[in-house]
């Protein structure tokens, strides 16, 4: 299989502290991708800086045979690279509707971009209902499905998801992971990062921890699982 | 009643003149949260391009007839292009490099650039105010106890026109909803491909058109372009702006009609000498009751 991401070396810095020091990630078409980790630990920080939004200091990151170093996050996400970040970042003062043609506004047809909303839509029922309220008037859940389907819009090969459940209800979480293996099934590559690592190693093929900015372990998501390690420090000692 | 209505209609040309000039002011600072201090100095530039124009084309005797109007209308969108282009090049000349300073820095350099400004059209036009062509027919209307020129009723109707477009252009249109997207987040804008220079330099671009509008009613309506016109008009659109609730479009229009009132029933009823304390003593008091302004979000938006 060939690496449809492939991040080498890559360190980043804030304001000269080091978050991400020497990152080695490796993502093939298909694959679920799990990154785990403490808070600070430096996922948002990796995904960050693959979309662009952070400069790398050294290394590099390849998606499908380009190199992104020094792209502009728009540049990257015309690429196919879609990201739902940390707390979901919808328009709040827009509605439904307008977030959702924001996430086509790299697509120059009106009418494919018609169609496309219609799928999410078709994907996201609710959203169907609420389509004309203001953004900022939607739960937790619905904000979340509103941020993943203005990310599909663009039909990304690549998407990155920052804490999906964060802050939502256990029933509207298994929701959004059935939303996500159903994403997936239709072709689309996932990196997740999640605090609720158990439902995240449950989807995913393999996974990787950070710690303090570096990685810790690499292994397939159903090692990590099982690793003693792991489940008590990310998964809950039971 | 008679001088009632009169200054009534007086308050509403210069609001409209206001309302131009801090829509700019608003579309700026809701996309970048700087206030553009030489955006004024765009808005005399303005005036004194479409008065170099009209006095160039008079020279010329083309102000005749269909000749007139055609007259009108090039100074009219030479003053809009000129401004446009002056805004979006102080954009890209000045404030894009400061884009990630501390945000002191970027209002002190539009200071700077106001100065600069200043003085450049002093350079050029002199110290004195120079008479704006006075070419469009103003005889008076009467309309029951109101009386109005027939110039007050172009400025009103085009301020207007130019603010309905506006607002169908932010609303509806992709880049208008690229710049409300830009406004509120930026790398959220950004992660769904929107290139978020661009909409900052379309953003003054229209910003910069507007106060051509503004530059070519205002010469029309004031009868004269001086090259400090912007400072006080800019003061008094600014506060317009805030009045309204800065960043907020509709707030802009509100703001720039009712400070527009307030200098013409301050003028008439307490004198001229006191109209600028009326309209300033506004911006205090706002900022102290209520900075988020009449129209302006009181709610935080961020978490």
């Amino acid at each position: 299989m060939s690496a449809l991401l492939e991040v080498r070396a890559l360190d980043v810095r804030y304001g000269g502290i080091v978050a991400l020091r020497g990152i080695d990630l490796r993502v093939d078409e298909g694959e679920i991708v799990a990154l785990l980790g403490a808070n600070g630990a430096g996922k948002t920080t990796t995904l960050r800086a693959i979309s662009g939004l952070l400069p790398i200091r050294s290394g590099e990151v390849v998606f499908d045979g380009s190199n992104l170093r020094k792209r502009s996050p728009d540049a990257i996400a015309r690429l196919g690279i879609g990201h739902v970040p940390e707390g979901r970042r919808i328009f709040t003062r827009m509605t439904v509707r307008e977030n959702l043609e924001l996430g086509g506004f790299a697509i120059a047809s009106q009418r494919e971009a018609a169609t496309r909303i219609d799928d999410a839509l078709a994907i996201f029922p609710r959203l169907r209902e609420r389509i004309e309220q203001r953004a900022g008037t939607l739960s937790g859940g619905e904000q979340q499905m509103l941020a993943i389907g203005r990310a599909l819009i663009a039909r990304p090969r690549l998407l990155l998801l920052d804490e999906p459940s964060l802050g939502l209800a256990p029933l509207v979480v298994k929701q959004i992971f059935e939303v996500l293996r159903d994403i997936h099934a239709r072709g689309t590559t996932i990196v997740l990062v999640e605090q609720n690592a158990r439902a995240a190693l449950a989807l995913a093929d393999r996974g990787y921890v950070l710690r303090n900015g570096e990685i810790a372990r690499d292994d397939t998501a159903a090692a990590l699982a099982e690793d003693p390690a792991v489940v008590a420090a990310y998964l809950g000692g039971e | 009643m008679h001088e009632f209505l009169a200054q009534l209609a007086n308050g509403v040309e210069l609001g409209a003149i206001y309302a131009l000039i801090a829509l700019g002011y608003t579309l700026v600072y809701g996309i970048l949260e700087l206030i553009n201090f030489a955006h004024g100095d765009v808005y005399t530039f303005g005036s004194f391009v479409a008065l170099g124009i009209l006095v160039g084309l008079r020279a010329a005797g083309a102000l005749h007839g269909a000749g007139l109007i055609l007259g009108i209308a090039a100074a009219l969108i030479a003053a809009i292009l000129a401004s446009a282009l002056l805004n979006a090049g102080i954009e890209r000349l000045a404030y894009r490099r400061l884009r990630k300073a501390p945000r002191l820095a970027p209002l002190i350099t539009a200071i700077g650039v106001s100065f600069m400004l200043e003085n450049l059209i002093e350079l050029w036009q002199g110290s004195a105010p120079v008479p704006f062509p006075n070419v469009i027919p103003n005889p008076q209307l009467q309309i029951g106890a109101l009386e109005v020129g027939v110039q007050q009723i172009v400025v009103v109707a085009l301020a207007i026109v130019t603010m309905i477009a506006l607002h169908f252009f932010v609303q509806r249109s992709k880049l208008g909803k690229a710049m409300r997207a830009v406004a509120q987040d930026r790398d959220a804008a950004s992660l769904v491909g929107i290139n978020v220079d661009r909409t900052i330099a379309m953003t003054f671009l229209i910003a910069g058109a507007l106060a051509g509008v503004a530059g070519f009613v205002g010469g029309v309506s004031f009868g004269s372009a001086w090259f400090l016109n912007g400072f006080g008009a800019g003061l008094r659109a600014f506060t317009a702006a805030v009045l309204g609730g800065i960043g907020n479009i509709a707030g802009a229009m509100l703001g720039g009609f009712l400070i527009g009132m307030l200098e013409s029933f301050s003028t008439w009823l307490i004198g001229g000498q006191w109209s600028n304390v009326a309209v300033f003593s506004v911006l205090i008091l706002v900022l102290v009751f209520r900075p988020s302004g009449l129209l302006g979000e009181t709610l935080p938006e961020k978490v």
